[in-house]
């Protein structure tokens, strides 16, 4: 669990998150949405680690980040797996090696027992015959799903996701999404996703989180989102075209 | 103010290359393949430069010797001066500064660009660490590329004014002989050394705090470049002052 206590961060004296509480539970698919640069990513580099909030507090089963000393952070941080927007594989790493760098860097196992682990997590997120590829020679989708097999090779009891299934189309979408899920329910772990897909929203949706201006304008889950009468929410929900006709032919009885 | 807090950035960035070390049997290939990268790939470029530098050292010092006083073997006295003392380790340096510089910047720059930096700090990796430490140790072995280099350069010498008709091949042996002062040699590495940690921490600095896309990672190429070539014509001058005269 992740809970998250009057949150500030600002840049150039500019405030981008201004006071955001709220809690992230374990075993289920926590996502952050909103619109471009209402501080999505800036409020999850926050709960990385990547940047320092200026007020207020991030706990992680009972630790809170700011009061761990630097050693107490880099093992916290060894927990947390991130699959980032552009999946950030190393270029010059095949898939295999990729998938196998953080065993390589915090385990001491050997070789074999390395390769049994990576082969298992990309089996587990059905990526097959691409161990000796490098990133640029595989899908976007494919590399998505490395980026999953990486984050979750040291068995991270927190997955973060930055707008996991952009760039991809929707199928492929939908499948690295359930993935996601499936992975969470699995290793029971904390999973943070950070998207404007509203289809993700509709499969995945277990908590959300808006934000707007950087503050938390609503907190529910996927049933509730279509059913708030939040302005904001509203506006972002049914700025689809497809949400939209869909709550104009329920509206219409159809 | 701007430029001293860019000096003062570099030196915390070169603090934080000397902590929290990265695991050994990661580090030690990681090495290996920077040596493979910034060093034996320089190799082919800078037999070329020096060989023909130092060609046109010997037939311009050959051409300017007019007085018939002047004894031949000059040329190459002059010649081996001259590329022990600057054009092997500091012309070629400044060569090195637009490859390797643009090498180690843009792909640092990129690393930033598409989050891969970002990455490893998530792990709890230093990616100071893992990435410019290897650099540095694998510019270590830079001196070898610029004896390399000298003894091209004279080669080259060599040919231009045995071939050229210029001096003699005695005449040439001998010069190269004359008055030689192994302290020039030592100087020369001094140099070298300072030189080789400035190409890789220099470039790496602009590649790592660089902010942007695409364009940004151009830019900041050629920012290491200029600022890379800047660092080592001013600290070649400081050098000279202290160890040579």
């Amino acid at each position: 669990m992740i809970e998250v206590t009057n949150l500030h961060k600002g840049f150039n004296g500019e405030a981008i998150l201004k006071g955001i509480t709220t809690t992230f539970h374990r075993g289920k698919t926590n996502l952050i949405i909103g619109t471009s640069g209402s501080g999505k990513t800036v409020f999850l580099k926050c709960m990385l680690g990547l940047f320092t909030p200026e007020e207020g507090s991030i706990c992680y089963d009972g630790a809170t980040y700011s009061e761990l000393n630097e050693q107490q952070q880099r093992e916290l941080r060894e927990q947390m797996g991130m699959v980032f927007q552009g999946s950030a594989l190393f270029d010059s790493m095949t898939v295999e090696e990729n998938v196998m760098f953080p065993l390589k860097m915090f385990t001491k196992q050997k070789k074999d027992e390395m390769l049994d682990r990576v082969h298992t997590v990309l089996d587990r997120v059905n990526l097959e015959n691409a161990n000796d590829k490098l990133p640029s020679e595989i899908s976007g989708g494919m590399q998505k799903r490395v980026a999953i097999a990486r984050a979750i090779v040291t068995q991270p009891k927190y997955l973060f996701c930055d707008e996991p299934n952009s760039g991809l189309d929707p199928k492929t979408a939908i499948v690295i999404d359930n993935l996601i899920q499936e992975i969470t329910d699995e290793y029971d772990i904390t999973t943070v996703i950070n998207t404007h897909d509203m289809n993700s929203v509709m499969e995945i949706g277990e908590k959300i989180v808006f934000l707007k201006n950087g503050h938390l304008e609503w907190e529910g889950d996927k049933t509730q989102i279509f059913k708030t009468d939040n302005e904001a929410v509203t506006e972002f929900v049914y700025s689809s075209n497809l949400f939209k006709k869909v709550r104009d032919a329920q509206l219409k009885g159809l | 103010m701007f430029y001293l807090d860019d000096i003062g950035r570099y030196f915390l960035m070169l603090k934080g290359v000397f902590s929290r070390m990265t695991k050994g049997s990661v580090l030690r290939n990681l090495i290996f393949k920077e040596i493979d990268d910034l060093i034996i790939g320089s190799l082919g470029i800078t037999v070329f430069l020096a060989f023909f530098i130092g060609a046109v050292v010997a037939i311009q010092t050959a051409l300017n010797l007019t007085n018939p006083l002047i004894p031949k073997k000059l040329i190459a006295f002059a010649s081996r001066q001259s590329v022990i003392l600057e054009f092997a380790p500091t012309f070629i340096s400044v060569i090195m500064a637009g490859k390797v510089g643009s090498f180690i910047t843009s792909s640092i720059g990129t690393m930033r660009v598409t989050e891969q930096i970002d990455a490893l700090e998530v792990m709890g990796i230093n990616s100071l660490n893992y990435l410019v430490f290897p650099k540095i140790i694998a510019m270590f072995t830079y001196p070898f590329v610029i004896a390399i280099a000298m003894f091209t350069g004279i080669f080259g010498a060599y040919v231009a004014g045995v071939y050229g008709g210029f001096v003699s091949s005695t005449d040439f042996l001998t010069g190269l002989r004359e008055e030689f002062i192994p302290y020039h040699l030592t100087y020369a590495f001094i140099k070298t050394f300072l030189f080789a940690f400035l190409l890789a921490t220099i470039p790496s600095f602009h590649g790592y705090y660089m902010r942007g896309g695409a364009l940004e990672v151009g830019k900041a190429s050629t920012s290491a470049f200029v600022w890379t070539t800047v660092v080592i014509i001013i600290s070649n001058y400081i050098l000279t002052q202290l160890l040579l005269s």
